[in-house]
């Protein structure tokens, strides 16, 4: 097991050092003069000779690559090109929101997850079955964002209630801007955790069932275990080893949603940052967010390898 | 003369069972109007080729027959109850304490997730309501009962740490862990190697004494029938086509395609000379079974009459054979010789 | 969520197959497997009708997507405008249609280039295998550890945004899950000893690629792909609902839904169409897909 950790995070040092390398290139990827376009079309030339010299863009690329890495290792992104602040800094204020926002979101497709997948699983084609999975598929198939304004017009801005219904006059029970408050967490979460919810329950439904036919569940049902016994106790614990690998990858597709999901309630995490950044061609702002986001996806997926690798070195010892 | 006995020296009587598995396009009659009885005590053989429904008929006893397979007629008295009108409640107060069973495949029957020990509690908990110091200490005898070296560091251990024949002695252990009256073993040494076999039928021969249980033994394996069995059931497409003691099986078979079965075995007391006769043609598939005989297609002797299908009659021994060659209606060639074949 | 295939790409290679198998024979296989599946019929029905709609609507369509009618804007739905209006005035249900042969086109192409560059590293990757291999994969891995939209978010922002930068994206965006599949079917079929055989009788590496190794690939390709083109359709329209792909007036759908948004007091049904297209079109792929897997890859099925 430890060989493997160790083996594991070595594997992750070419793939980090792969990511520096293509987001240090964005910048030199931008057709034209990078500082040109930083500075803006009609810019003086003093001011993009400023730009230049400041990103240290008239070193060779070997020597602005080393120092963006050296920058990099000791906690250094740059400085923004608009407003001069540290990227390190600005991302650092916001790098909360959007992790307390994607794992919120990803509590809520694992909870919803397993509870539809478990169920559909356990009473295959039947009426809730059928209908979990519909309801899976129209949730992997929306985007998020669309859910998102939908979200805010009918529980935000709220509709009228007929009124033969007590006590609610109007839907408006959430905010449709902001971040922090209850009222305010709710729409955004829901907005960004139903895909990966309803992938997770697809999972977790073609997992279980996999696991019932085995022989070991009829062994337990020849044990004289009762039904609920068999499907919690054998069934499920067995199923859940492949749906871990999916929450990880998921976890990426939820830290991408959050992209979205702020632009849409207005949240100022990284996703917004990266959005004005891009829209202001204040690139080291991009360069930064998009490498501490790869980073933090690289370092999840690790944990989840290795406790996939834990869960499973029980079954397999290849 | 197991037919004979009365009902309370049968531990299991089994009577018209009929299993059927339902799909969209067909219905496949997998056990199709089985009889026969377990006395006391006793080891049952049921043989058959892969197909026949023998597996099948052994988890209908415990009514563990998967979807889209249903027990659709018949009664399985055990102890003089059909237990095929008992709730699912009282069906788990049966399984694995009174009835237990072991599967093909020691690979996949235990769970990777659990210990040894893990599985074998769980049977103590669920019949004995045993808390977990008492469960292991059980558990712990059981595997020693079940000639496990070194039970105290096998107990912990997960499945995948141990070899195939120490599995299958897991599973055993998990099946007599509550004194079951009977024990059904599904082919509980095909998936093993040659020397493992002999020694699990031995331990289950062996515990079967030590804990007067009533054995149902299915297997493709004649030989394994030799050792273990006193009587032994014969199944082809779902039909039982010979019910004898175990002596008159294998010295006077009566149907051909037990002849045929045993003809291919390699004797043990010459050496063979040429190719081991083979029954022509394959087992029909089951949803073109033909309508009479079913094994008419294949048999050397079949004649018209085949074509309608024979009972299971029981002869002057109390045994008993499906084949009209045996009835008066016989039509064929009146001097057949069901045996002869087994000599050339 | 802006990728729902890759979670389940059908990444199990089918057992190859015999080299007397051929691409027409695999055709013929492919469609009668695909009959039997009702999912993927009626998957393929819609996305048929689509099409069709992509190159006819247009022409059917009552009103100009394109030209403005401020007397009528923000119209709720009526007879006139199915759809309603938006805040210039136009026909919400023509831009619709009109969108509809974008979306497509962005889904089909970008999935096609993605695939094709994808396919080409897979097979290099698995078959000459060694350095070549390790740094190709080490490039998908690179790929792939930027999460969901942000790799295509990151491209379109330097290529500047317009629709095709965005196909470009979503294109990159896409290699590595085909690069993986191929790989490892590319893998399973050089293990084969005729593979060897051939070699041995002088049939040239393309050859032996073409003829051997892609028709045992086709499968599992055919169904990635499939699943590929609705996280595309999601991916492009997220990027252009956020200001990075196609530039309004364009009847693009995430571009709409992004005009919608400022209305969504006054006027909910401007946000609420295009949704509902984006999740048709998506749902009709996605719905392909996954009777295409239960139909190709027995292994996968349940």
């Amino acid at each position: 097991m430890f060989t493997y950790v160790l083996r594991r995070i070595l594997q992750t040092i070419p793939v980090l050092i792969g990511v520096t390398l293509l987001v240090f290139s964005l910048m030199h990827l931008i057709p034209g003069d990078p500082a040109q376009i930083m500075a803006g079309e009609s810019a003086p030339k003093e001011q993009v000779e400023n730009i230049r010299e400041r990103l240290g863009l008239n070193d060779p690329y070997p020597v602005q690559y080393w120092n963006y890495i050296s920058g990099v290792l000791q906690g250094d992104l740059g400085n923004s090109v608009r407003t001069g602040r540290d990227v390190t800094n600005e991302i650092g204020v916001r790098f909360w929101v959007t992790v307390e926002l994607a794992f919120y979101s990803m509590i809520l497709s694992i909870f919803l997850g397993l509870i539809a997948g478990i169920v559909s699983a356990t009473r295959q084609y039947s009426f809730s079955d059928v209908t979990l999975m519909i309801v899976a598929l129209f949730g992997l198939s929306m985007p998020n964002f669309w859910l998102g304004l939908m979200l805010i017009q009918w529980f935000a801005i709220g509709m009228d209630v007929p009124s033969w219904i007590p006590f609610i006059e109007n839907t408006a029970w959430f905010k449709p801007s902001g971040w922090g408050s209850f009222e305010q967490i709710v729409l955004p979460v829901i907005t960004l955790g139903t895909g990966g919810a309803a992938i997770i329950a697809r999972m977790t439904r073609s997992s279980m069932l996999e696991v019932i036919d085995q022989d070991y569940i009829r062994t337990a049902r020849a044990k004289g275990a009762k039904e609920r016994v068999v499907v919690y106790r054998h069934a499920l614990k067995n199923a859940l080893i492949p749906v871990v690998t999916v929450v990880g990858l998921q976890f990426g597709a939820l830290l991408g949603g959050t992209v979205l999901t702020e632009t849409v309630f207005a949240i100022n995490g990284m996703g917004k940052l990266v959005i004005d950044a891009i829209q202001a061609r204040d690139f080291p702002i991009v360069q930064g967010t998009v490498l501490v986001a790869a980073l933090l996806f690289v370092l999840v997926n690790l944990l989840v390898d290795i406790t996939y690798r834990y869960l499973n070195k029980r079954i397999d010892l290849n | 003369m197991p037919n004979t006995n009365k009902s309370e020296e049968n531990i299991l009587e089994i009577n018209n069972l009929q299993t059927t598995f339902f799909t969209e396009e067909s219905e496949v009659k997998a056990v199709d109007g089985v009889s026969f009885t377990i006395p006391k005590g006793k080891t049952v053989g049921v043989v058959g080729e892969s197909g026949s429904g023998k597996s099948i008929t052994s988890l209908s006893i415990l009514r563990l027959v998967d979807k889209p397979g249903k027990i659709v007629g018949g009664e399985i008295k055990f102890k003089g109850e059909n237990l095929l009108d008992k709730s699912e409640t009282e069906m788990r107060k049966i399984r694995g304490k009174e009835i237990s069973m072991i599967f093909q495949e020691p690979m996949t029957s235990l769970n990777p997730t659990y210990t040894v020990g893990q599985q074998i509690n769980e049977a103590f908990k669920i019949h004995e309501g045993l808390g977990k110091t008492s469960a292991r200490k059980r558990s712990l005898e059981m595997l020693k009962l079940v000639g496990i070296p070194s039970p105290e560091k096998r107990i912990d251990q997960y499945p995948h740490e141990l070899s195939g024949g120490m599995r299958q002695r897991v599973m055993i252990a998990i099946a007599l862990a509550c004194n079951p009256e009977l024990l059904i073993a599904d082919e509980p040494t095909t998936a093993l190697d040659v020397t493992i076999q002999a020694q699990i039928l031995e331990l289950i021969k062996d515990l079967q004494q030590k804990l007067h249980m009533s054995v149902l033994l299915i297997t493709h394996d004649l030989g394994v029938v030799a050792e273990t069995c006193d009587y032994v059931a014969v199944m082809y497409c779902g039909k039982i086509v010979e019910f004898a003691d175990v002596k008159s099986i294998f010295n006077n078979p009566q149907h051909p395609y037990t002849v045929g079965l045993l003809s291919s075995l390699p004797p043990h007391d010459r050496d063979i000379e040429g190719d081991l006769p083979v029954i022509p043609g394959a087992v029909p598939s089951p949803d073109e079974l033909p309508v009479g005989c079913r094994f008419a297609p294949r048999c050397a002797h079949a004649s018209d009459i085949c074509n309608t299908l024979p009972n299971l009659v029981t002869n002057e021994n109390g045994n008993q054979v499906r084949c009209w060659i045996y009835s008066d209606k016989w039509d064929g060639n009146p001097e057949v010789e069901v045996n002869a074949e087994r000599t050339t | 969520m802006s990728e729902p295939a890759i979670q389940q790409p059908a990444t199990t290679p089918p057992q190859p197959k015999k080299p007397s198998n051929l691409w027409m024979e695999n055709f013929k296989n492919f469609y009668k497997k695909l009959r039997k599946n009702k999912a993927a019929m009626i998957g393929g029905f819609l996305i048929l009708f689509f099409i069709i709609v992509a190159i006819l609507g247009p022409f059917l369509t009552p009103h100009d997507p394109d030209t403005p009618d401020v007397v009528n804007k923000l119209q709720p739905p009526s007879a006139e405008h199915w759809f309603g209006t938006d805040h210039h005035g136009r026909d919400i249900f023509t831009r619709i249609i009109h969108g509809m042969s974008i979306t497509l086109y962005v889904g089909f192409f970008s999935v096609i280039l993605g695939a094709t560059f994808g396919v080409l590293i897979g097979i290099v990757s698995g078959y000459y295998g060694g350095r070549t291999d390790s740094f190709l994969m080490r490039c998908m891995d690179v790929l792939l550890a930027f999460p969901g939209i942000l790799l295509a978010l990151a491209i379109v922002s330097v290529l500047g945004g317009s629709l095709r930068n965005v196909i470009i994206a979503v294109a990159i965006f896409s290699i590595p899950v085909f690069a993986r599949i191929v790989r490892g079917s590319t893998l399973a079929v050089k293990k084969l000893e005729y593979v060897d055989a051939i070699k041995a009788l002088g049939a040239s590496d393309i050859r032996i690629i073409f003829k051997h190794i892609l028709p045992n690939v086709t499968s599992p390709l055919i169904v990635q792909a499939t699943l590929s083109i609705a996280t595309a359709v999601l991916t492009a329209a997220g990027l252009s609902f956020l200001g990075l792909g196609a530039k309004p007036p364009t009847p693009e759908w995430g571009a709409m839904l992004s005009e919608g948004r400022n209305y969504l007091y006054s006027a909910p049904h401007v946000a609420f169409f295009p949704g509902i297209a984006i999740v048709l079109v998506v749902l009709a792929f996605n719905i392909l897909g996954d009777g295409l897997r239960d139909a190709l890859d027995p292994k996968m099925k349940k």
